[in-house]
């Protein structure tokens, strides 16, 4: 795929790291205020994709780059079962327990396992959505071969 | 009331779409239609007269928020969506690339 | 030991993803772990189903109590027909999962087969475990979306074409079912389905309830391929690759369809006379068309699909005619003659079709062709295809020693007792149509000789598809056991007690 003018990149390289730092923001905060993994993963995503679409990338590059997202979809989803099946283990017997001290409402610090659900999800979301974006980009220059 | 009624109202829409279109991804978009009334309508119920979003917080006192289930289910729905979407685009890519149409009529070897 | 339950759908889910992981590093770690995981799971549920233990038990997840007598919590329900539903889903997917050991070799990408195999069984265990509308239908769609793609694992233009088809009707399903979920929240405000079963006793909106109940009847029946709704399930059963194949004729149409309108429709929804004659007519309309339809097919795999529309007619007939039986307070030792039939008739399905699916794949494996035509005598060169799907093929159409005919013959005597002659005779009729076919199935396949000379060199396929078949055709005579006295109280009378006393379930739940 070819990238796309310079003052779109130029553009694109100023934005996206303020909007990957905004998708980490609404991921911390996800269990103070509205938001939270879905919705600040999808933010994140957006950020890489934006800078896929404005330089451009060759075929093989993207192959690459979908594979090691996918992998790590599938290991933040597994971190994520680990720590909804670790008070399983680790004796209270109850899947998805909210093992942690719960700490004062409103800190960032608090919630117990809630904030590390959200960072797990966020990472999940934001890995899923750009395998998709990578996937459709690979088979479109598959089609206009 | 009228705007449950509506809510269904686009769903059929979204349904009249699907069964009538001939092109895929016009077909795609009366899903979505459908889709979206759907989670139209969740939201809808969830909502109180005068609620505010349910997040607790010192300053407020006496408060009445929005009833925040149906808004948990939305949001999972609109996941749920995200991936079956995905999947009928994704297919909807390589059946032109096996075909090199979108339109239904040119590609319908099996008989139902 | 309760919190075992849980491992039904953390074990599939920590498997689907550890092979895309792992699978890249190690050769062969996705068949294992895949047969590994079914197998611990079947064997789990074995060891419920027959630890003779009956009441109804629930387990909440997060650990959040009731309040005020309200459940908050999302529920996993474990009682008869969840546990009965749980072993047919494992058993069938270990012996898919072993049988694909040889039989996927020859697509490209085995991890991505598995990761998808295992979603779709963790989600189908989900769907049977939970007591919850919306986790209901959360884990619905893991299932379905899997299958989806499983359908369209060939990539080629038949298999995509099926998939896309599948996935429009499915996709409607699954709104009209959030849709019916939504209705149901906005009148109770509750998402649990033993407290919305509470709550519904003392509502009186008739029409509204009505509505909902024609919305799921709907959505459900769709994922069920009840007769008006079929249109997909031909395509996308004979599309996908044979162990999918399987596991979609033999589990998941009964997992998200049959299983979700017994349990809303028994223990959730008050039974009433206008949805038992739906389900009494719907029932007699995919059993008498199906089985036409099918007799004037040539493909395997969609003679076989055909038949499973048919088929599954016998089940929701056994079902709604107990409804109808229970709502008029008829005899009661009828209902539960009738919805014992429809369930026994449901596990004997689930394995004489998964079973005719494999040998399908067996042939199509062998031979390269799944025409009907094109086939013959190939009797004398593969002996355990042969002969298991000839047991198969006498439990589909009734012959006495197989299971299959004492479940007919149950639902029979049912209908005849409870003076519904038509769907007795409808059903009889049926039944003989189905021996034809299937006669028609072993004649061309295996005996007709016409092209037995241009193929020389096919032999028996390899050891595991032999193994899964053998084993689930001793299981096609083993099940008849169940109809004995003795057997059939630890197996089948605890499901049938769940769906008598319909308000057990509920009152169950809220006493824990």
């Amino acid at each position: 795929m070819k990238g796309m003018s310079s003052i779109v990149k130029k553009t694109t390289q100023l934005l996206s790291g303020m909007i990957f730092l905004y998708g980490i923001y609404i991921i911390t905060h996800g269990h103070l205020t509205p938001g939270g993994g879905f919705a600040g993963g999808t933010i994140i995503a957006a950020s890489l994709i934006i800078l896929v679409l404005a330089f451009g990338s060759d075929e093989l590059t993207m192959v690459k780059r979908k594979e090691g997202s996918s992998v790590t979809e599938s290991l933040a989803i597994l971190a994520f079962l680990l720590f909804a099946s670790l008070a399983l283990i680790i004796g209270t017997n109850i899947f998805f327990h909210n093992y942690l001290p719960e700490g004062i409402i409103g800190n960032l610090i608090s919630a117990g396992v809630i904030p590390l659900y959200n960072i797990l999800v966020g990472i999940e979301v934001a890995a899923a959505l750009f395998t998709i974006i990578l996937a459709f980009i690979i088979y479109k220059e598959e089609i206009s071969k | 009331m009228t705007l449950f009624i509506l809510c269904f109202v686009l769903f059929l829409v979204g349904l009249y779409g699907v069964l009538t279109r001939k092109n895929i991804i016009k077909i795609f978009i009366g899903l979505s239609f459908m889709e979206f009334s759907t989670f139209l309508f969740l939201v809808l119920i969830g909502y109180i007269e005068g609620g505010i979003a349910p997040i607790i917080s010192k300053n407020i006192t006496n408060p009445v928020y929005v009833d925040p289930l149906p808004q948990a289910m939305v949001l999972t729905a609109i996941v749920i969506a995200l991936a079956a979407n995905s999947m009928l685009l994704a297919i909807a890519i390589k059946i032109y690339k096996k075909y090199g149409t979108f339109d239904i009529r040119k590609i319908s070897n099996l008989k139902g | 030991m309760s919190w075992l339950i849980t491992l039904f759908v953390i074990l599939p889910l920590a498997a689907a993803f550890l092979i895309p992981v792992i699978g890249k590093l190690i050769k062969g770690f996705q068949k294992t772990i895949t047969s590994v995981v079914f197998l611990f799971l079947t064997v789990l549920s074995l060891f419920f189903l027959f630890d003779g233990n009956t009441e109804v038990y629930s387990y909440k997840i997060g650990g959040w109590e009731p309040v005020n007598g309200v459940p908050i919590a999302i529920y996993f329900v474990i009682d008869g027909l969840t546990i009965f539903m749980l072993s047919i889903i494992n058993l069938i997917g270990f012996f898919s999962a072993f049988y694909a050991i040889s039989y996927i070799r020859r697509f490209t990408a085995e991890n991505n087969f598995y990761t998808l195999l295992c979603l779709m069984v963790g989600g189908m265990n989900g769907v049977v475990m939970t007591g919850d509308l919306f986790n209901l239908f959360v884990f619905l769609e893991i299932a379905v979306i899997a299958s989806y793609a499983l359908v369209a694992f060939g990539v080629e233009k038949h298999e995509l074409e099926a998939s896309f088809k599948y996935q429009v009707l499915g996709g409607i399903a699954s709104l009209l079912i959030l849709f019916g979920i939504g209705l149901i929240y906005w009148k109770t405000k509750t998402l649990n389905i033993a407290d919305v079963s509470d709550i519904l006793k003392y509502s009186n909106d008739r029409s509204f309830l009505l509505f909902t109940q024609i919305i799921l009847i709907a959505g459900f029946g769709l994922k069920a391929a009840m007769i008006p709704f079929h249109a997909w399930l031909p395509d996308a059963h004979s599309s996908a690759p044979s162990p999918i194949s399987a596991m979609l004729s033999g589990v998941l149409i009964k997992a998200i369809g049959i299983y979700c309108i017994i349990r809303l429709f028994f223990n959730m929804f008050i039974i009433n006379h206008e949805i038992s004659l739906v389900f009494i007519i719907l029932g007699s309309l995919s059993m008498v068309l199906g089985v036409f339809l099918a007799v004037g097919q040539w493909d395997i795999k969609r003679l076989l699909a055909y038949h499973s529309i048919s088929q599954m007619g016998y089940v929701i007939i056994g079902v709604g005619i107990g409804m109808m039986i229970l709502v008029n307070n008829g005899n009661k030792s009828v209902a539960a003659l009738a919805i014992t039939g429809g369930l026994f008739h449901l596990i004997n399905h689930a394995v004489f079709k998964s079973l005719l699916f494999l040998n399908a794949g067996a042939i199509e494996y062998k031979t390269g062709t799944r025409n009907l035509k094109e086939l013959g005598g190939l009797f004398a060169y593969m002996p355990v295809t042969y002969s298991t799907s000839l047991g198969a093929s006498m439990a589909i159409s009734g012959i006495p020693p197989f299971n299959g005919f004492f479940s007919k013959l149950l639902i029979i005597i049912a209908a005849i007792k409870g003076r519904f002659y038509l769907v007795a005779f409808l059903a009889v009729i049926v039944s003989i149509i189905t021996l034809a076919s299937f006669m028609k199935f072993q004649k061309f396949s295996f005996f007709n000789k016409s092209s037995i000379t241009e193929k020389p060199k096919i032999n028996e396929v390899p050891f595991p598809m032999c193994f899964s078949m053998i084993v689930l055709a001793i299981l096609c005579l083993g099940l008849s056991l169940l109809i004995f006295p003795g057997v059939r109280e630890t197996v089948l009378t605890p499901v049938v007690d769940i769906l008598m006393n319909t308000t057990d379930y509920s009152s169950a739940i809220k006493d824990i």
